[in-house]
């Protein structure tokens, strides 16, 4: 415990955070054990009740149990956000790194590619991709990774600029390494740090994505449970039960802040020059 | 000075270098159509259509031409300001769009200012007692704002300020030019839920690179021959956060764009946001390939004028 607080330089907030992130990926795996409903199981004789000792969150508008629908959509939406970064992560981090590591027209032509995509609004892109392929959870997320990508991508080229000026990097050329031992063995372990903590932020970018998508029916599609879906549908009732409304927004904005927290933390503790902030 | 030679110089130079990025940033948004899995003909001609039928749609849309022609003549409407027609209702793409656009921007704008009117000062604030506790609020405040999400933000307000005190109206918009007090009302509560990012990243940007030109050698200096700690910072240090500033809305405005899709959902409002929703539910394709070539371009724009502003604000830039 106290170790794990060290690494974290000492953060009990980002302790906190790893404690929530764990205990809901372990939620998300087990949901069909731990959830005490099926969650599309409707009964339309106890429609939007208050929470009850049978209901700890009461029910939804179709008397589906809210407890239940919560825990069935976590794995949505972390599987959604691990997939957006899965994809810009392995997208970016190689194109940054020929980028930076080659440089001349190569980077060039990277640079100005990444500029591009900079300039698209994320998430109209992910839904004009939508609109293409089918709506679908995993189009919408394989495109909000394409999105990511470039911001990736351009961080992992401005580390590996500085990463290969260090002298251990011409040693092992002068040695006769080849380009792919010089770039996986020593450029990339050395320049990849920030781009750990850059991952952490998106994951909770992604996560804020999925939920909007969601949100506007272009994610997950009913009866499947969605934090965005639960919001869509509460919005519907919100005149006759506001309250639907709260559990599924606090579980996005918790999970964000949890992915957020992290990553800060992370991002003092990897970087020696700002620890005292 | 403001047209010097190495500055024009730099201006041409931005505009030139902006070719490439709109001609790519075009292809991808070309490209959207061709993702459409299956005959694209097909799809159009909807289910019982014959094969007379797709093949006429095929030749009028051109669709039997090789892609970078396909391209190339999409390009060359676009730059003619022809966006092609609806699927759905058959209008112009484009005037569908012009007709929408202002109600966006009113809403963009409105969020703008707010992330602005908002996140400037607390920044200024929280730079300034860094370390405090007002410092360690607002930052907490700002990490809140982050992880938020806009629409929930936009749910509450409604049902605090909507429903239950009807101080402002839950739903829907009024034409700017109609009623422009009108137009406000309805947009207050949207650009505050859109905001709340932006606040949050103003925030945090503004702090951090105050921080760093408080604690520079030459703030020092600046103390050393005695001039006051308010003095230092109206003179020297917001003119050097000026740049910083313009970064952030170069990056909110992509952001908010974005975000009023959602927000445009919530509050019932006809904008190009809830445009592009319903044509991707529907499948009405240059509707859709229409609004993110637009938004795209919109971005770009921005950009380009934001660069072109550093050089007033900072004339180091115009040098290198």
């Amino acid at each position: 415990m106290r170790a794990l607080r060290a690494w974290l330089g000492g953060n009990s907030a980002a302790v906190l955070a790893l404690f929530f992130l764990v205990a809901l990926f372990t939620l998300a795996l087990m949901a069909p054990l731990i959830a005490p409903y099926v969650p599309t199981a409707q009964n339309l004789g106890n429609t939007l009740a208050e929470p009850s000792w049978q209901h700890w969150m009461g029910t939804d508008d179709l008397g589906r149990d809210v407890l239940s629908r919560l825990i069935h959509g976590a794995p949505a939406s972390l599987f959604a956000s691990l997939l957006a970064v899965g994809v810009a992560t392995a997208i970016g981090v190689p194109v940054g790194l020929l980028a930076g590591f080659l440089g001349g027209w190569v980077d060039d032509a990277i640079s100005r590619v990444i500029d591009t995509l900079l300039s698209f609004p994320g998430i109209v892109l992910a839904i004009g991709v939508t609109g293409a392929l089918g709506i679908g959870l995993t189009n919408a997320m394989l495109a909000v990774g394409i999105v990511f990508a470039p911001g990736l991508a351009r961080l992992m080229r401005a580390q590996t600029l500085v990463v290969k000026q260090e002298l251990y990097v011409d040693a092992s050329r002068c040695f006769g390494a080849s380009l792919s031992r010089i770039l996986l063995k020593h450029v990339m372990p050395n320049a990849v740090q920030p781009v750990i903590v850059q991952v952490t932020l998106l994951l909770a970018v992604a996560l804020l994505a999925e939920a909007s998508l969601s949100f506007l029916g272009l994610g997950v599609q009913p009866p499947q449970p969605s934090w965005g879906g639960m919001l869509a549908r509460a919005y519907n009732y919100m005149e006759l039960a506001p309250e639907q409304m709260y559990a599924p927004g606090i579980a996005i904005l918790l999970t964000a802040l949890a992915f957020n927290t992290l990553g800060e933390a992370l991002r003092q503790a990897l970087d020696p020059t700002r620890r005292r902030r | 000075m403001l047209a010097n030679a190495p500055r024009l110089m730099l201006v041409g130079r931005r505009l030139v270098q902006f070719v490439p990025v709109i001609v790519l940033a075009t292809f991808v948004v070309f490209g959207l159509l061709k993702l459409v899995p299956g005959d694209l003909a097909a799809t159009l001609a909807g289910e019982y259509a014959t094969e007379e039928r797709i093949a006429q749609i095929r030749e009028s849309y051109g669709l039997n031409d090789p892609f970078l022609v396909q391209y190339g003549r999409w390009l060359w409407n676009a730059m003619q300001l022809d966006l092609s027609r609806s699927f759905q209702s058959n209008e112009p793409v484009l005037e569908q769009i012009m007709h929408r656009f202002p109600t966006t921007m009113l809403l963009v704008v409105g969020a703008l200012l707010v992330s602005l009117v908002v996140g400037v000062p607390l920044g200024i604030l929280a730079a300034t007692n860094a370390g405090s506790r007002l410092d360690v609020a607002v930052t907490s405040l700002s990490s809140f704002g982050v992880a938020l999400p806009n629409f929930w933000l936009a749910m509450i307000l409604v049902a605090t300020f909507s429903l239950s005190w009807g101080w402002f109206p839950a739903t829907g918009a009024v034409r700017f030019g109609a009623d422009p007090a009108g137009a406000i009302w309805h947009a207050v509560l949207p650009s505050i839920a859109l905001a709340a990012g932006g606040i949050a990243e103003v925030v945090r940007q503004l702090r951090s690179a105050l921080i760093e030109i408080l604690s520079s050698q030459y703030v020092r200096t600046l103390y050393a021959k005695g001039l006051s700690p308010s003095a230092i910072l109206w003179k020297h240090g917001l003119k050097n956060v000026a740049v910083t500033l313009l970064t952030v809305i170069g990056l909110l405005a992509s952001r908010l764009l974005g975000g009023a899709v959602v927000i445009e959902a919530v509050f019932a409002i006809p904008g190009m946001g809830s445009m592009v929703v319903r044509a991707a539910i529907v499948k009405d394709f240059p509707v859709v390939q229409g609004v993110v070539f637009t938004m795209v371009i919109l971005v770009i724009a921005i950009n380009l004028m934001i660069d072109l502003l550093y050089t007033i604000v900072d004339p180091r830039v115009a040098l290198k």
